[in-house]
């Protein structure tokens, strides 16, 4: 098998909080092929975002870094990388769409020039080169009358339409990967389904793999050929998509598909009470401790859970689970 | 459209509002002790009531409130606000002649302090531990708390007569000759102390403000946006931060033109600044009342118009606010 | 029907008084603690002060310009031999007086009319803001020069003055704070359970908004001194009546000569207006719910 596009290898991400240092990313490992489609999925708190600021370069100044770990991008190493050299594969090789459109746009610059503005960083377009190709963008992300509305303002255009400019931005200079951040989680349920089929076709036309960050298990379904399950900043499982759907070997991700209705009865048309999972996520500052920080919300809690942290189980096609009792699921 | 619209409903209500500051330079006229009857009758040396009534008559001063009030609003519409008889000269002329020595000063104390409250804030935003930042919160301080005219005054006694680098008084030296760059120079080296002085106060507030905001801005989305787009850091902070924290800071500067000036009469006062606020200063020891008024009345509309300015600059930096209204 | 069953009562933890929790807030906020205590010794000095040092301000007591320490005059004399000390010492009343007195005529006013607008909206509301933006026009201290060149420069004409040209921002923060209080629950409630406006406006809101008018106001009261300051430096003071300003005001054609009798009493203002802003901003920490939490 050759190198894959992505290959995230031991991170650790470390914030710094006001009693301490917290691992928000603890030993996490990935690969991320070309043209492949990943998923990252787990309650709020768990450091899916994180991971996405890391390759990014973008954690928060002076409170997040990267303790330790490799990032490999198409064989360069990001986590020593220049920041002139991680500026120039922002925006152009790897980019990155967020959770709040209505805020993510700038509010006092047309969204034409907020597409232009890559172009002419990245590809060194011309200003009017940079202009035309903001309206063909603007018109691949379907708004209607792309030619008028190129020169609106953020605040007059609908949620929908600010994240499908955010896309617009994000696949300009056809990037090899697409980070989106619960791309659909501030939009309406109509307009997330629209916002799904744009990312789907526009992957099939362009290639880009994508990195897809939700809580959503039907996004899940909907997008991703394999996905990931985060918990308290760890890997709690990952593998393929519909093999996990069909036989989670973590109890965490057994509690997250049950909490789903319909991903359940459209993949094998049996329908299963639907459940949700006792607790939350533990605080910051018990990240890190050497046991299943799972533990205190799962139903099959042993000794051996709260005493040392789970190593991964392997299974059959790249499934596998930080769980003691994952052979057992 | 709209836009065009919404500036002439500003330019209306401006309208309305130097009315409303005709009426209370009238009413307050009325009410004070003494007319202009006493006024020349003073100025003559005394004179006895036949002849104060006479006056009275000529100056329509024995008609009944509204009336009186009518007539001064439409002197007013033509440019007459009535006549100074301590400068034996009408009170329009002798404020046109002081207006632009004003102007200049306030107009340049609020353009630097704005533009340097800009960059200081926006520096010290991105280095809060900063030298800067340390700076802007003790301008702040002092700036609140330090009489104007005491400043002035050390500054005075710094920079011009221990150390004569700036002249002491006035706003240009009459000895001087030669051409335009000259008198350019001459007036520009004049003009230091005061626009410092009166300059300082609103820079504490302005470089305050512009960090604050500053800082919410730069831990806004959209700005994570443009550093996800690759941009370098000069265009994250000077294209897209910037912009964006212009619009509270230079809607404060409206605000304070009235304060400005009101600066400016002391700073007039203490570099003997041939302004309206020296003007003020030597027409109210004088109890010229109608210069007085007329100078409220100016002040009023170069605070107007300044109120203007600023709404149209927002206009250029926040695309918001046309539209909106 | 049966009684019902008596519910032991259990001991809650008394809740500690806002004030209590406020107090804490700002004794830890060491600068704003070194202003009040320093802001407390200027005015012991202004009630005792004249008692203590009662040298006549207006008395010329020895040669003019002896300088600070020299000849036994702490602060040295002034162009006509008066004893600065004494000026100082004297002059502290008025300032703090006129500055207390028009703050205090300010708020009034501005509570007054931001209550009103913000409570009754609609046409009340426009009238009401069109005037404080008719005020805010008018460049206060000139208007001030005018009022009390017109109607003479007696102690209350000066106060009156400046009270009456400083009251805008109060008014606007009243009236935010009226606009955002009286849409939440409990206003809602005692409207529903059938409070008069009277009680409403001042027994429910008013209150509540109080932090940030109680900040504004001791902040009023520096720029009041400050304004004083600026009144009595043009001469605009009763002349029978020694202040701090004025003893600036009429010694600046001599700063060649003497620069200590100009700079010294400006140190007087500018720490007092200091210490009482420094005070202000503790307060402002103290009484700020969000910040408290932090």
């Amino acid at each position: 098998m050759s190198e894959p596009l992505l290959k995230v290898q031991n991170l650790r991400i470390e914030l710094s909080l006001r009693d301490g240092i917290a691992p928000v990313i603890d030993d996490l490992s990935f690969e991320l092929g070309a043209g492949e489609s990943i998923s990252f999925v787990g309650e709020s708190g768990c450091g899916k975002s994180m991971t996405a600021l890391g390759i990014m370069g973008l954690l928060p100044e002076k409170v997040g870094r990267i303790a330790s770990g490799t990032i490999t991008f198409d064989g360069e190493e990001l986590t020593t990388v220049t920041q002139k050299r991680l500026r120039a594969i922002r925006g152009n090789e790897i980019s990155m769409i967020f959770q709040e459109p209505m805020t993510s746009l700038n509010p006092v610059y047309t969204v034409g020039e907020q597409i232009a503005e890559v172009l002419r960083a990245h590809q060194g377009l011309s200003k009017s080169a940079a202009w035309n190709c903001a309206i063909e963008l603007l018109d691949a992300v379907r708004i209607p009358n792309a030619r008028r509305r190129v020169s609106d303002y953020p605040f007059q255009m609908s949620g929908g339409q600010r994240q499908r400019v955010m896309i617009a931005i994000a696949l300009a200079c056809e990037p090899k990967i697409l980070i989106a951040d619960e791309p659909t989680t501030a939009l309406d349920v109509t307009v997330q389904a629209e916002i799904f089929d744009l990312l789907n076709e526009l992957k099939r036309q362009t290639g880009t793999a994508i990195i897809m960050i939700t809580h959503d298990m039907g996004a899940v379904a909907e997008m991703a050929e394999r996905m990931i399950v985060m918990y308290a900043g760890r890997n709690a499982e990952q593998g393929p998509v519909e093999q996990i759907i069909d036989h989670p070997r973590h109890p965490y991700t057994k509690g997250l598909i049950s909490c789903v209705p319909h991903i359940m009865a459209t993949l094998n048309d049996e329908r299963y009470e639907l459940t949700e999972i006792a607790g939350i996520v533990p605080p910051l500052r018990e990240f890190g401790q050497d046991r299943c920080l799972f533990a205190s919300r799962c139903n099959m809690v042993s000794q051996k859970c709260l005493d040392k942290r789970p190593p991964e189980a392997i299974f059959g096609d790249g499934q596998r689970a930080a769980c003691w009792h994952a052979g057992a699921i | 459209m709209a836009t065009l619209q919404s500036l002439l409903t500003r330019i209306v209500y401006a309208v309305i509002l130097l009315v409303a500051v005709l009426v209370l330079n009238f009413s307050m006229m009325h009410l004070a002790p003494g007319d202009v009857a006493d006024t020349i009758s003073q100025s003559m040396g005394g004179a006895d009531q036949e002849i104060l009534d006479q006056i009275r008559a000529d100056y329509g001063l024995d008609q009944p409130f509204l009336v009186q009030l009518g007539s001064y609003m439409g002197k007013v519409l033509r440019f007459d606000l009535g006549y100074s008889f301590f400068y034996n000269t009408p009170v329009t002329q002798l404020i046109l002649q002081r207006l632009p020595a004003t102007l200049l000063l306030v107009f340049t104390a609020q353009i630097l302090a704005l533009f340097i409250g800009v960059i200081l804030g926006v520096i010290s935003a991105r280095k809060p531990n900063g030298i800067a930042s340390h700076f802007v919160t003790i301008l702040a301080l002092f700036g609140y708390s330090a009489p104007v005219f005491w400043t002035g005054i050390l500054l005075l006694i710094g920079f011009s007569l221990n150390i004569q680098l700036f002249p002491v008084a006035g706003m240009r030296d009459v000895t001087i000759e030669g051409g335009f760059w000259v008198h350019f120079v001459d007036i520009a080296r004049h003009l230091v102390l005061p626009v410092v002085t009166l300059g300082s106060i609103f820079l504490a507030l302005y470089s305050r403000l512009a960090r604050a905001t500053m800082m919410e801005v730069l831990g806004s989305d959209y700005v994570r946006t443009a550093k996800a787009k690759g941009l370098s850091e000069r265009e994250v902070v000077y294209k897209h931060a910037l912009k964006n924290s212009l619009s509270p800071v230079i809607t404060l500067a409206g605000l304070q033109f009235s304060a400005v000036i009101s600066g400016a009469v002391l700073v007039e006062a203490v570099f003997s600044w041939p302004g309206l606020g020296t003007l003020a200063f030597q027409s109210i020891i004088a109890r010229d009342t109608p210069t007085i008024l007329g100078i409220l009345f100016f002040s009023a509309l170069v605070v107007i118009i300044g109120n203007l300015l600023t709404d149209i600059a927002l206009r250029f930096v926040d695309p918001r606010v046309g539209g909106k209204r | 029907m049966s009684t019902p069953p008596i519910i032991p009562m259990q001991e809650t933890p008394k809740a500690r008084h806002p004030m209590a929790e406020a107090w804490e807030m700002f004794r830890g906020n060491h600068a704003a603690m070194v202003a009040l205590v320093v802001l407390t010794l200027i005015i012991i000095t202004a009630i005792i002060g004249p008692y203590i040092y009662p040298t006549d301000p207006f008395d010329m007591v020895w040669a003019p310009f002896s300088p600070p320490g020299v000849d036994g005059f702490l602060l040295g004399t002034d162009y006509l031999g008066r004893d600065l000390m004494a000026a100082l010492i004297h002059g502290a009343r008025v300032s703090i007086v006129i500055g207390v007195a028009a703050a205090f005529m300010s708020v009034f006013i501005g509570v007054t009319v931001g209550a009103l607008a913000g409570f009754y909206r609609g046409w009340v509301e426009e009238l009401l803001m069109r005037i404080t933006e008719f005020f805010q026009v008018l460049p206060t201290l000139l208007f001030a020069m005018v009022i009390v060149a017109l109607f003479g420069a007696s102690l209350p004409m000066i106060t009156f003055a400046i009270g009456v040209v400083s009251w805008t921002a109060v008014a606007r923060i009243t009236r935010s704070e009226f606009l955002r209080i009286r849409e939440l629950e409990y206003v809602t409630a005692s409207r529903a359970s059938g409070a008069k406006n009277g009680k409403l406006m001042f027994q429910i809101i008013l209150p509540n908004a109080l932090p940030p008018i109680i900040v504004q106001a001791a902040l009023m009261v520096g720029s009041a001194i400050l304004f004083e300051a600026g009144l009595s430096f043009l001469g605009l003071t009763d002349p029978n009546v020694v202040s701090w300003g004025q003893v600036i005001g009429s010694n600046r054609q001599y700063i060649l000569d003497a620069s200590y009798t100009v700079t010294i009493p400006g140190i007087a203002i500018f720490v007092t207006v200091l210490a009482i802003s420094l005070v202000g901003d503790g307060l402002n920490d103290a009484l700020n719910p969000k910040l408290r939490q932090r």
